[in-house]
């Protein structure tokens, strides 16, 4: 075989396994959506939807699979550590970036790097053996909602700082520089320059991180309580659909079972959904 | 010429003018026929002929964006890594229109080398820059590949001063050291022929002299086909200029012919207009 | 700092306020979880504990069987996930352009996997791997459910440090009438060696911090993994247990919690370290 043929079938054979490779990531997302819905699809097909509205309770031996307690859980869980770190990752990139001085940004940078890599579960113990007990004495049981909106938020604010952080260092230095040049002040060019052009990197970091939030299963299993109510205040316990699915898989059989997967494929495309949505912000910021 | 009559001059391009024939009876080794390139249906290059003859330096000048590199890149076919990419006519090479899908094109690479307008030596030592397209090409023993090395690097007078440092990476070299490995990078593999993209205006004028140097050396050993903008270097080394000219966003040829005819008198007014209005 | 000029006014002093505030609430809670567990989780650690299976659930003992699950369950992972993440990133950015819908449908793709709840993963890998697959519940089912999880991440960052090589040196290379297989190769591939490096550790970093995802996939037992297609339980699930059904597994799970940070730490710095000397070395 002559060298050039050696070398085309050669570079042939590679581009074929490549290629295949590349291919692996869409059979995958393929595979997990269909192993979900064949997993759920017991329950998709004997259950009406109103059912996980309006049944009397989540009672799956008893066939009862009201998901709403669990769904007001999740979404009052990422709601209130979304409207905590989102401010304070901000105005902390924000002194990063202009207030403070350069050695202790990059010390709280170092520190807040190391965080982000901290695992979940480790902030969820955490969350036990500080938050719960400090919380308890405020108002018993301690396990609560408010337990896991603060749990959520040490896990995800480091991510949001830093995002936060480098949208910041993203504007073009000649927007300010003009802005200096023009006698503008500190705070208004803050205001006026530098945070519109970050909305759109903030927003795209922001949805991720709340897709993030929702799918945060341990940490918030191991402070909320687990109980399925809907919660009177924020210092009664909650259980969130995550959770749900986490306590529950060791023991569920059949149409339970079924029921979990369910739950778990309407994460997914909650998920997708704000995946999508990031994707399509990226793409009109790329297009501006 | 005062500038207007210039002026004036350099825009009226005659609508259906062609190139000169073929001038003198030299083989041409490369035979450029009636070559159109598009990108994106955009047209750049419209029905250009240009021998290259053998051994000979061969230079194309015209304004920039007329499409002188991009007949260049067509050469060695770099076109194919545009998604759409559209060409016609011929590229004879020795008989064989390379523009035909069945070119074998790394064969096509080894035969023509292209130097670039930033020399870009790969970021590890001298000696692997050689290695690998040697390896390609399928040298394999030592001391073929040592003395083919030293062979190229004496071509360009680069033995001297990087012998001792074969090992060390080859970022480390000066602008005109790092073009002049490029060179020897091509000529290693000792191609037919040498395309040259306006090598020396990423250099400072020494460097720019040492590589003009290098050029006329390797005349009578290689076809050289060299574009550039400076008309001053076209001046000094070129046997045969190619003007190139642009007409409704297209670059067409517009005369061809041995370098004293094209500096003291050309055919066309346009070349003419080029050739003096902006050396003066 | 971008040094900006202050005009006192009352909104500019308001939002510096705000601002140390916010970043020094930060600043506190961090550093009290840091010496929480710092000091009581380091007070606890000894040869004996690293070395040592866990004792009455775990309360007493050590978290060796863990630490080699842990592992094991790490170096699988990269095993099956690195070719292929190589692979597709290589394949992406050096045989595709951004604007086609092939690469944005990969993109996309990637991107929702990488979204997916750990626990939603966890489920796909139980029906999947331990059920479909009949793994049961074991450390490669674990690994192969870690591995569908960072791949995304993987392919992500490399693809990102290939495309960031200048197009130059593609040019130049094709000029030379080298194969794609050569360029790849002998060309990009080591240029690009840091930032695969880095890519590798993040990918292990996340791996190492992934709970939810192995509950139901490598497994719960305690006891010391014999083989791949034994369960395990990782450090992480470790902690998990310790403080959620374990009575007075506090303070072995401050311990497991401090090694488990630590161990991540020092892969972080050793990448670190690797990086500035591939760096070097290259240049």
């Amino acid at each position: 075989m002559s060298l050039l043929t050696r070398r085309k079938q050669r570079d042939q054979l590679l581009h074929l396994t490549l290629k295949l490779s590349a291919l692996v990531s869409i059979i995958s997302l393929f595979a997990i959506i269909l192993f979900l819905l064949v997993e759920s699809w017991p329950m998709i097909e004997s259950t009406a939807i109103s059912q996980y509205f309006f049944a009397e309770s989540w009672h799956p031996t008893n066939g009862e699979f009201l998901l709403l307690p669990m769904i007001v859980g999740s979404l009052l869980i990422m709601a209130g550590a979304m409207l905590l770190s989102i401010p304070i990752g901000i105005f902390t990139a924000i002194l990063w970036q202009f207030y403070a001085p350069r050695w202790f940004s990059t010390l709280l940078e170092r520190m807040v790097e190391v965080l982000s890599g901290i695992p979940s579960v480790v902030y969820g113990f955490w969350g036990i053996v500080v938050i719960v007990p400090l919380l308890a004495v405020y108002q018993a049981p301690g396990t609560s909602l408010l337990a896991g909106i603060i749990v959520l938020t040490l896990i995800v604010l480091p991510t949001i700082t830093l995002v936060a952080n480098s949208t910041f260092q993203q504007i073009d230095k000649h927007y300010i520089q003009n802005a200096i040049a023009l006698g503008l002040s500190r705070f208004t060019i803050i205001r006026h320059v530098i945070f519109p052009q970050a909305k759109r990197g903030l927003l795209t970091g922001v949805i991720l991180q709340a897709g993030r939030a929702i799918g945060e299963t341990l940490a918030v299993l191991m402070v909320c309580g687990n109980v399925v109510q809907l919660p009177g205040s924020i210092f009664e316990p909650v259980r969130t659909l995550t959770s749900n699915i986490a306590l529950e898989m060791a023991y569920a059989m059949d149409m339970h079972r079924s029921a979990l997967f369910l739950s778990g494929l309407m994460l997914m495309l909650v998920v997708l959904s704000l995946v999508l949505i990031s994707e399509k912000l990226k793409q009109q910021g790329n297009n501006l | 010429m005062n500038t207007s009559t210039t002026q004036a001059h350099l825009k009226a391009v005659p609508e259906n003018y062609t190139a000169a024939p073929g001038v003198d009876k030299l083989p041409a080794l490369i035979n450029i026929e009636n070559f159109s390139l598009s990108y994106d249906k955009q047209p750049v290059l419209e029905s250009l002929s240009l021998p290259v003859y053998k051994n000979h330096i061969n230079t194309l000048i015209g304004p920039s964006g007329c499409g002188k590199s991009s007949l260049l890149n067509s050469i060695i076919r770099l076109t194919d890594y545009h998604d759409n990419a559209k060409l016609e006519g011929s590229i004879n090479i020795e008989g064989k229109n390379i523009l035909e899908t069945s070119t074998d094109l790394l064969s096509l690479r080894q035969n023509i080398g292209m130097v670039f307008q930033k020399p870009m030596p790969f970021p590890m030592s001298i000696r692997k820059n050689f290695e690998l397209p040697l390896k390609e090409q399928g040298v394999k023993k030592r001391d073929e590949l040592d003395s083919k090395i030293e062979t190229a690097l004496k071509d360009v007078g680069l033995w001297d001063e990087v012998s001792s440092r074969l090992d060390k990476s080859a970022v480390q070299l000066s602008g005109g050291q790092q073009q002049r490995l490029c060179i020897a990078r091509a000529l290693a593999l000792q191609p037919k022929a040498l395309l040259m993209d306006e090598p020396c205006s990423a250099l400072d004028p020494i460097a720019t002299k040492t590589i003009e140097e290098l050029i006329l050396k390797l005349k009578g050993k290689y076809t050289i086909l060299i574009v550039t903008h400076n008309l001053s270097q076209a001046k000094r080394i070129a046997d045969y200029v190619a003007f190139m000219w642009y007409h409704q966003g297209r670059g067409k040829m517009i005369e061809h012919n041995h370098a004293d005819v094209i500096f003291n008198n050309p055919s066309n007014p346009t070349t003419l207009a080029y050739v003096q209005g902006l050396t003066e | 700092m971008i040094h900006l000029p202050s005009d006192h006014s009352l909104a500019d002093r308001l939002l510096k306020f705000t601002s140390w505030f916010c970043g020094l609430l930060l600043f506190t809670f961090f550093i009290y979880l840091f010496f929480d567990i710092a000091s009581r989780g380091f007070s606890h650690i000894s040869f004996e504990f690293l070395t040592d299976p866990p004792i009455s659930a775990g309360r007493a003992g050590g978290i060796a069987p863990m630490l080699v699950s842990t592992l094991l369950l790490l170096a699988l992972c990269l095993l099956i996930s690195l070719p292929i993440g190589i692979a597709s990133a290589i394949y992406l950015a050096e045989y595709t352009n951004e604007q086609q819908w092939f690469a944005r449908i990969i993109q996309t793709n990637l991107n929702v996997i990488a979204g997916v709840p750990s626990i939603v993963m966890g489920l796909f890998g139980y029906a999947f791997f331990v059920v479909a697959l009949g793994l049961g519940f074991s450390i490669i089912a674990g690994s192969l459910t870690l591995a569908c999880m960072i791949l995304p991440l993987l392919i992500r960052n490399i693809e990102n440090s290939l495309r960031n090589i200048p197009n130059e040196y593609r040019i130049n290379a094709t000029a030379l009438g080298l194969s794609k297989f050569r360029t790849i190769f002998q060309i990009l591939l080591p240029m690009a060696a840091r930032g695969i490096l880095l890519a590798v550790i993040l990918s292990i970093g996340r791996a190492m911090a992934e709970t939810a995802a192995l509950l139901y996939t490598s497994g719960y037992v305690t006891r010391m993994p014999e083989s791949i297609l034994d369960s395990g339980r990782s450090l992480s699930v470790h902690i998990f247990d310790l403080s959620m059904n374990v009575p007075g597994g506090e303070q072995n799970a401050y311990s497991s919690a401090f090694t488990l940070i630590v161990m991540l730490l020092i892969i972080n710095l050793i990448t670190l370290g690797l990086s500035r000397t591939i760096h070097k070395r290259s240049v």
